[in-house]
């Protein structure tokens, strides 16, 4: 296997894009990506795209040939990726296993997701086929009320409290405000997240990760090609990329309150990586809850299990603290595209890792991490970052 | 959207009329939903159907406010992840229950309920819902 770099990448706001469709979302995304990396369209040799639910949002299937007639890269091979929330970092992943295993040079790697053109209550049910289609959202269980479950749990197990969860959400919206391409670039505090409504007890309205749209792309490169053309200036390599499964209904889980599969990759993507958790400079979480960002760091080994909720109100995973967690707002405030989502992560890593991050730049940022999960837990992806 | 997508009510009559799951007869492993490959011994051992224990206790629960399609006009209502007395663990609604004696710990049996009546042909789907006992 060869090393795999990212040379390129660009992403739309994210938000409601009333004004923008699905098309018009992938060819900003995917126009940014390649004008950055310098590259022309005719050296893309291929295109991996994560979307999860374009069919239920807006009605269009076949989206892997979609995007390389909208960006005009046709006649390659294009080729849609669906891991509900985890698409977009499955995408990365295919892309770079295409990139390292030699059977290309070049390729492009895209997320979009519009979820604003139904209800509220129709994204909600498509949003529910992340879980367990027959067993849980036959039931009547949403996205927040699987995560309540485990939040539950995980207050019971560990004595984590709302107001911990609560603080994940602040510190998410206090770094949104310096990323431009956020959806919530504002401030929140404590008692707001308290007085909010619950969506599903012990989660309430700003606990929850919003209903965006957007869409990110980067470019892929072998390394020892980006190095040859000359494209290493800005490049930042992928030195892990893993990923694991667990049962799709959260009820066949070994427990309630960890996350085994994002666990289990992120130990195979330290041992890929042949670094700690401690070396680690900043991390891109998947916090489509923030109950989920505690599990999510104590996951990654940034603490003890059991340990996320204290950790976090002590300031330990704000921009200023020792393990800088999602820079870029998360999932809470730069907005949750669904499949976009995991795409944008290694936008911010390349974006950190090049010191482009602006006012929420971490301060001698070396090596970066993404952790991207799809529904409940069942698909986890790592990655991890340096530059090349 | 509705819920005229999933399969037809009468192949699930079975597992939510009447719990029925399977079990391993060589290792006494019990399954619910019914499985199809033990995950555990793989393809040894004979899988039969088993009805489930209509006892539990519930390990986590939510009450939920925003519900989806089919469940918007129900909220609240509250959710659980039962264990049953063998250990197998299902997702249900709480149910019939005063809302201090839903919690963890809290002892519940299963009921026959109407869980939605949004299906597209017009079928209204029943199944297993629970309550606290005690």
């Amino acid at each position: 296997m060869r090393g795999v770099s990212i040379v390129g990448a660009g992403q739309t706001s994210f938000g409601e894009h009333w004004e923008k469709s699905f098309k018009e979302l992938i060819a900003e995304a995917g126009i940014k990506a390649i004008d950055d990396s310098g590259l022309a369209r005719k050296d893309i040799q291929a295109v991996y795209g994560g979307c999860m639910a374009s069919g239920r949002f807006i009605g269009q299937e076949h989206i892997g040939a979609l995007i390389a007639d909208q960006l005009g890269l046709n006649p390659i091979p294009s080729t849609r990726l669906e891991a509900a929330c985890a698409s977009g970092g499955v995408a990365l992943r295919n892309g770079y296993i295409a990139v390292a295993s030699g059977l290309y040079d070049i390729v492009a790697v895209g997320g979009i997701e519009k979820m604003t053109e139904v209800s509220t209550e129709d994204a909600s049910f498509a949003l529910g086929g992340a879980g367990d289609q027959e067993t849980e959202l036959f039931m009547g269980a949403t996205f927040p009320a699987l995560y309540a479950l485990m939040a539950r749990s995980h207050m019971k197990e560990f004595g984590t409290t709302e107001e911990q969860m609560a603080s994940v959400s602040v510190k998410n919206h206090k770094n949104a405000v310096h990323n431009p391409f956020a959806q919530f670039r504002t401030e929140i505090t404590v008692e707001q997240v308290m007085q909010s409504g619950y969506v599903a007890s012990p989660l309430k309205l700003l606990d929850c990760s919003p209903i965006s749209d957007g869409a990110a792309a980067v470019i892929l490169c072998a390394s020892d090609v980006a190095k040859k053309m000359k494209m290493d200036g800005k490049a930042v390599e992928i030195i892990a990329s893993t990923q694991a499964s667990d049962t799709l209904a959260l009820a066949h889980r070994h427990n309630l309150y960890e996350t085994r599969a994002a666990k289990i990759a992120a130990d195979q993507a330290y041992k890929q990586a042949g670094i700690k958790p401690a070396d680690v400079s900043f991390a891109e979480a998947h916090d489509c809850f923030s109950a989920a960002e505690i599990m999510a760091i104590e996951a990654l080994g940034f603490c003890k299990q059991g340990e996320g909720g204290k950790f976090t109100e002590q300031g330990n995973t704000a921009l200023n603290g020792a393990i800088p967690v999602n820079t870029s707002g998360g999932l809470k405030a730069c907005g949750h595209p669904v499949a976009a989502t995991g795409v944008k992560q290694a936008i911010e890593a390349y974006l950190q890792l090049n010191e482009m991050a602006g006012k929420r730049q971490v301060r001698g940022a070396e090596t970066g991490l993404t952790h991207n999960v799809g529904g409940s837990g069942a698909t986890a992806v790592v990655h991890i970052y340096r530059r090349l | 959207m509705t819920q005229g997508a999933l399969p037809l009510h009468w192949r699930k009559y079975p597992e939510r009329y009447r719990l029925e799951g399977n079990i391993n007869i060589e290792t006494g492993q019990e399954f619910f939903p019914a499985r199809v490959v033990d995950p555990r011994a793989g393809r040894k051992g004979l899988l039969q159907s088993k009805e489930m224990p209509r006892e539990g206790k519930i390990l986590s629960w939510t009450e939920v406010f925003v519900g989806p399609v089919g469940f918007d006009n129900e909220t609240p209502y509250f959710l659980a992840i039962v264990e049953l007395a063998n250990g197998v663990r299902i997702l249900t609604q709480i149910v019939d229950s005063e809302k201090e004696k839903v919690k963890i710990g809290a002892k519940v049996r299963k009921m026959f309920r109407k869980i939605s009546d949004t299906d597209a042909e017009g079928a209204i789907a029943y199944g297993y819902k629970f309550k606290v006992v005690h």
